[in-house]
């Protein structure tokens, strides 16, 4: 009789669910869904994240952060097996002022993977998937070589962005 | 938009740029400082817990990274520039050249052209040494609103 394997194979969404990110939890962005190089997150709207204390407008930076989490949370879940990620480079338009107290959807799709790049667009909008607040393309290097010194070599683990 | 534009005013003259930084409240939850130096500013992001991207390394999370750069650049463009309007981006382009360690990081910018309607701004942060950016950004902002012409 064989014996049973020693651990289940791997699966890119449960890595990527299961592997918290400080910064993404502390804003209070909650994941909707993942898998298949795609993804979905919300963030919900909170005062101490506002740019413009006028008109109650979240920060354009949040909107940077809840883009780039959701590309490298799309982008883990298209890798066959767990490797770490980096940004390397982000571009954000941004198309209108998110509206003031309603929550932020960003949606990201890994369109390409190569051995060493994934390639994504990504889109933020809040009650309509059409009407959108930002449009945004990123690209994100695997194997984690960018800016990792030596020390942080025996690191091996699947890393967030 | 009139009291904001007021207080960047009155902080330009009592040379108060911390104000103006604290005054919107995600920069505070940041903690983000600026200082000037030689004509330009310098921007800080101070160590902290709350914004590690990335536990393994560690690192501290990309997209505060651009959200500190995107920052720099509007305040950059209020302090030395002639805009009476806070400047809306358009577009920014971020580029990671390096893991960015949980430690203070600092940021400068400098406009590459100030046009009438449009601003283009660079940025680039560093932590240890400023001739090693670990990341820069290219951003254009609308500086004139289209609603009084």
């Amino acid at each position: 009789m064989a014996d049973p394997p020693r651990e289940p194979p791997y699966n890119p969404t449960t890595a990527a669910f299961s592997s918290p990110i400080p910064h993404v939890a502390e804003l209070g962005i909650e994941l909707v869904e993942a898998g298949g190089g795609r993804g979905l997150m919300r963030l919900p709207w909170r005062e101490n994240l506002v740019g413009n204390p006028e008109t109650g407008v979240l920060h354009g930076g949040v909107v940077t952060t809840l883009i780039d989490s959701i590309c490298g949370l799309a982008c883990l879940t298209a890798l066959e097996k767990p490797q770490p990620i980096v940004t390397l480079d982000l571009r954000i338009d941004y198309v209108r002022p998110a509206t003031p107290k309603l929550d932020i959807f960003a949606a990201a799709d890994a369109y390409k993977v190569t051995r060493q790049v994934v390639f994504l667009r990504a889109t933020a909008y809040q009650e309509d998937p059409d009407d959108l607040v930002a449009a945004a393309v990123g690209t994100f290097m695997l194997s984690g070589r960018l800016g990792i010194r030596p020390t942080n070599e025996g690191a091996t683990s699947e890393g967030g962005s | 938009m009139s009291a904001f534009v007021d207080l960047i005013a009155e902080a330009k003259a009592s040379g108060d740029i911390q104000g103006l930084i604290d005054a919107i409240p995600y920069h505070a939850y940041l903690g983000i400082r600026a200082r000037e130096e030689n004509g330009a500013l310098i921007a800080t992001l101070p160590e902290n817990e709350k914004i590690i991207g990335n536990p393994v390394l560690p690192a501290i999370h990309g997209g505060v990274i651009g959200a500190f750069l995107e920052t720099t650049a509007i305040f950059h463009l209020l302090w030395t520039g002639q805009t009476v309007h806070v400047p809306k981006t358009i577009t920014i382009t971020v580029d990671y050249m390096r893991s960015a360690g949980v430690r203070d990081t600092y940021a400068k910018a400098q406009i590459t052209k100030l046009g009438s309607r449009v601003a283009n701004v660079r940025a680039h942060a560093w932590q240890d040494d400023p001739e090693r950016p670990i990341a820069a950004v290219n951003a254009n902002f609308l500086i004139q609103p289209a609603d009084n012409g």
